[in-house]
């Protein structure tokens, strides 16, 4: 019974501070919206006996938000909401694109019948995944590896303002470093 | 607790993503509905877990894998939108439409 009321406390919760995040003046508000829509989700997780996942999304979400934050205030024009703003575009043809989505896939969940299994739940499912992915998923975690190996490089090629390609030619082989200012090290 | 219930939440939170993906301006606020979008399939890779099989980890995988995507998709982001506020002072979507056919 509790796990009911539970479960649709942290439902409405989670999908109303998710269209919190769009609708608040501050982007630091909207920031932490998110974070409550996530915990809330995560929630849900946990009523599933998915205790390793359930905090493994709300610790990671609580660094990523407190990290946006930090952007959001760079960035944007109104980070305290001090005065009203909305920045949307053609915002009647994305209500309707995402009503028409939540209507088909409301429809398809309860017109399709779903499987269900007779078999019993693992007494350890955190046991149960590391196995999975130390025995047969292996390739998935080789692959997930990769891509946050590939997201470091990218990301610091990406923001990084002038390496050291900018500097010392393609080749690297310019003898002084060409820079905009002269001075520092080695000069 | 239904397998439904969980759907339904997943499309809500899907849907919510959606609108915001497609109706800010704003490059960091995409992202924000990138992330709830992830979100949905989250509780919906844990719910197919618990309730369809719940003898495979497949669906923890799955999981997984969406907040991977999450973590990627958030360094990515932010990475694009700081070399493209550095090049052209941008950070609006409709200042960056080059590549608008």
């Amino acid at each position: 019974m509790w796990t009911q009321v539970a479960f649709w406390v942290c439902a409405v919760a989670a999908v109303a501070t998710g269209v919190a995040v769009f609708r608040v003046d501050s982007m630091a508000r909207a920031t932490f919206a998110l974070l409550a829509s996530f915990v809330f989700a995560a929630g849900t997780l946990l009523l599933l006996n998915l205790a390793y996942l359930g905090i493994l999304v709300v610790l990671m979400m609580i660094m990523e938000m407190v990290v946006m934050v930090v952007f959001m205030i760079m960035y944007m024009m109104n980070p305290a909401g001090l005065m009203p703003m909305t920045m949307v575009h053609n915002q009647k043809g994305s209500l309707a694109i995402a009503g028409g989505v939540f209507a088909a896939l409301a429809a398809g969940i309860f017109l399709v019948r779903w499987p269900t299994s007779g078999r019993p739940r693992p007494a350890d499912p955190t046991r149960a995944l590391g196995e999975a992915l130390m025995g047969s998923k292996m390739l998935v975690m080789m692959v997930l590896g990769l891509c946050l190996f590939a997201t470091m490089v990218a990301t610091i090629v990406l923001a990084a303002h002038r390496g050291r390609y900018d500097r010392y030619g393609d080749r690297l082989d310019a003898k002084r470093p060409d820079d905009p200012v002269r001075g520092g090290l080695n000069r | 607790m239904t397998l439904q219930a969980f759907l339904l939440l997943g499309a809500a939170l899907f849907s919510v993503g959606l609108y915001g993906a497609l109706s800010q301006q704003s490059i960091v606020m995409i992202m924000m509905g990138l992330e709830l979008m992830a979100n949905a399939v989250i509780v919906a890779g844990a719910a197919f877990w618990y309730f369809a099989s719940p003898d495979r980890p497949d669906g923890q995988v799955v999981v997984l894998v969406a907040v991977t995507l999450m973590a990627v998709d958030m360094a990515i982001g932010f990475a694009v939108v700081t070399a493209i506020f550095r090049r052209r002072d941008v950070d609006l979507t409709d200042s960056a439409a080059d590549l608008k056919g």
